[in-house]
């Protein structure tokens, strides 16, 4: 029997209804994807970030696509159309400050899920594979947003993209050519605006396409939830519909109000002033400084000031930049323990939420130069970043004791609430104890 | 349920903390300018912010008369100055006080004809190249974009707080600070870096020094309405001009930045409400 007892099964009652399962049964996925299907009856809200990033990703490609009707691709006429979107066309304020924070909001969100992976043990097996689909949508969003970055050809635009193609000549070989295809040439200029535009509209899509094998390897494995258990009985769960809805609904909608109070009030607040001025190859910005959701990984780059051998400074700063995010696919490896979920673990607790605050240090690094203590904190830091995946993760799992893990989610649950509620529900939490 | 509140605001700060301490982006580390821009207080700040017609006049008065003699605002149409509360008639007169370069008409000529309202303000200069030969080697940035170019390092922990006071007049602090901020007697301190050619002002992004002379002084417009132009006040009603300028549409962003989020506020609670209603039935 599959651990994923569905709640109810779908009966088409109409005429098309029936037509349809006979033929194409699409609105049975549905309904056993986004209805019927069970999830486990404790997520709190660090779940509800997978939904609104579906939401986002759909919002971007919508302001996106309608703002490519007004973009113009080519170094003269890119900067100038932007500010055409800006002042002549109907609401184009609106889609483009909609579509550039979007991106943060984007990001914001990808961490926190990211962040919410770690915490709950996501990662680990049987959902290997759907943890990498995540850490490949993260990478497509990565390219994604720098390509979009340069599109609207300010200063910021043009040097970031002089910067990143630059970090490829670090290879040895292959470096050069690497960086030439990129370009479409040996600089920055049209060639390389006009393949980023066409790859910054083909990337979403491909996003999309992983974003479905992602929801796909979910739907087989089941979710995660707060505890780690897997569900076990039917009491374990609660429908989709309404529970995830509503409360997905209700997140998304926070989450709405901080976007809008940064479109409509700060939308340059996450910008760079100086991507108001039009590229200029033969003017460098005082500060090259990447979006800040690409910070953590810069300060990774520039912390490596030290040659190895014949590995030269720069080579080993490449290498330490993609190798922060190639460690991600291999978490589920690293780690050890047999607990899935931080709430059990009291240690690696301790050393995820220093992790997160390591993070955000990396990313204020990332902003300020690359001199003097800087450096060195930037070294500390990175230092822990791979620390805390190669060497703490799978020697934690060894010693680290584990608190008691409950037997299932519903004796979580009614322990939880009997604690809450005192006395009187204790009797019950015990019973099912007891039966467990 | 309180739990659950506090889990989501502590989730919901966590995040907006996040992205505040990350936006250190926006302001990298810079020994200069050597002084910050002096905060104003201006219309258009906060939630409700709008235009100051009168101060749009005055500032656009001050670029006509001075500026406009180096400046270009070639991102700006004329029609756009119904913003500042000019009629069809004003701004077509306006307009035909420039000279368009149009064509070619059908001898195959270009030609020169008034400007209309569909067109944009020209410059003084025909090229980048021209404009800077003229000015001994320094380019006399466009005004159109101007006052969302510039933007003074705000360091930690003053922006995370401008999130929450909606600070994001860093571009016309930063040309009031610039235009007042020329020592009165136009000699630069002891020991300051002032190379050849250039005026010394602490209040400048690129350096101790800008090629840029004092450009206002005392009674170098008239104003129509009566306002003393002091350097103070015609360094303030440009600096309100070039914010209008760089951002035309902020009265209507701000006004429908409002009515989203009183409508996302309700929505949220009755969301709330259902969510709540719903998990009721759950056996706890």
């Amino acid at each position: 029997m599959s651990t994923l007892e569905h709640h109810g099964t779908y009966q088409p009652t109409t005429g098309l209804g029936k037509w349809m399962d006979a033929r194409l049964p699409l609105p049975r996925l549905m309904y056993d994807s986004f209805v019927a299907y069970p999830v486990p009856r404790n997520l709190n809200y660090a779940y509800t970030f997978g939904g609104m990033l579906s939401i986002m990703l759909v919002l971007q490609i919508l302001t996106g696509v309608v703002l490519a009707m007004h973009y113009n691709g080519s170094t003269v006429g890119a900067f100038t159309s932007v500010e055409h979107i800006m002042r002549d066309v109907n609401n184009g304020w609106l889609l483009r400050y909609m579509h550039a924070n979007g991106a943060s909001f984007f990001f914001a969100a990808v961490f926190l899920h990211i962040f919410r992976g770690m915490y709950y043990g996501s990662y680990k097996e049987p959902r290997e594979l759907l943890w990498i689909l995540g850490c490949i949508i993260f990478l497509l969003m990565m390219a994604t947003a720098f390509m979009g970055y340069v599109l609207p050809w300010g200063q910021m635009s043009f040097w970031g993209a002089t910067v990143i193609t630059g970090f490829f000549t670090a290879f040895p070989v292959v470096g050069e050519p690497i960086q030439q295809l990129l370009l479409g040439g040996f600089a920055v200029d049209n060639p390389t605006l006009n393949r980023f535009f066409s790859l910054h509209y083909l990337l979403p899509f491909m996003i999309a396409g992983v974003v479905v094998l992602h929801v796909w390897a979910l739907h087989v494995t089941g979710q995660t939830n707060p505890t780690g258990v897997e569900i076990k009985s039917k009491t374990d769960t609660v429908p989709f519909t309404p529970f995830a809805t509503i409360k997905d609904a209700f997140a998304l909608i926070v989450f709405f109000l901080f976007f809008a109070y940064f479109v409509f009030y700060m939308p340059n607040f996450l910008g760079h002033a100086d991507n108001y001025i039009e590229a200029n190859p033969l003017v460098t910005p005082s500060h090259i400084v990447p979006e800040w959701y690409f910070l953590p990984f810069y300060a990774i780059l520039r912390a490596i000031t030290f040659d190895i051998g014949p590995l030269t400074s720069k080579l080993l700063g490449v290498l330490a930049m993609f190798g922060s995010i190639a460690v991600l696919f291999v978490m589920p490896w690293l780690d050890t323990s047999k607990v899935r979920s931080a709430v059990y673990r009291p240690w690696y607790k301790v050393f995820f939420w220093l992790f997160v605050v390591n993070a955000i240090f990396l990313g204020w690094l990332g902003a300020k130069p690359a001199e003097g203590v800087y450096t060195f904190l930037a070294q500390l830091s990175t230092l822990y970043y791979f620390g805390f995946f190669i060497v703490i993760l799978p020697l934690l799992g060894l010693i680290e004791t584990p608190r008691r893990v409950p037997n299932s989610i519903t004796e979580a649950v009614l322990a939880k609430s009997s604690k809450r509620s005192g006395g009187a529900a204790q009797d019950a939490a015990a019973s099912t104890d007891n039966k467990a | 349920m309180k739990t659950m509140f506090a889990k989501i605001s502590a989730i919901v700060v966590a995040a907006t903390l996040g992205l505040s301490v990350a936006a250190t982006g926006a302001f990298a580390a810079s020994e200069y300018p050597l002084n910050k821009p002096r905060e104003q207080d201006w219309s258009f700040a906060g939630p409700f912010g709008t235009y100051d017609k009168g101060q749009l006049q005055r500032g656009f008065k001050v670029y006509r008369e001075v500026c406009a003699a180096c400046h270009s605002m070639n991102r700006v149409a004329f029609r756009s100055l119904e913003d500042l509360g000019y009629s069809e008639g004003q701004i077509k007169a306006i307009a035909a006080e420039y000279d368009i370069t149009d064509g070619p008409n059908a001898d195959g000529e270009m030609f020169t004809r008034p400007g209309t309202g569909a067109d944009h303000f020209t410059g003084p200069y025909p090229n980048r190249e021209a404009s800077v030969a003229a000015n001994g080697g320094a380019y006399p940035p466009d005004f159109s974009l101007l006052a969302k170019a510039r933007a003074v390092e705000r360091g930690f922990p003053t922006f995370v707080f401008d999130v929450f006071t909606q600070y994001a007049e860093n571009g016309p602090d930063y040309i009031y600070s610039l235009l007042t901020g020329y020592p009165e007697d136009g000699e630069a301190p002891e020991g300051a870096h002032v190379a050849e050619g250039t005026h010394y002002n602490p209040y400048y992004i690129g350096g101790a020094s800008l090629a840029m002379a004092a450009p206002l002084s005392e009674d170098i417009v008239s104003y129509d309405d009566g306002t003393p132009a002091t350097v103070d006040q015609m360094a303030r009603d440009v600096s309100a001009f070039m914010m209008w300028a760089a951002e035309p549409k902020l009265e209507e962003r701000k006004s429908l930045g409002f009515k989203v989020i009183i409508f996302l506020l309700i929505f949220a609670v009755f969301l709330y409400l259902t969510k709540k209603q719903i998990y009721a039935k759950l056996e706890h």
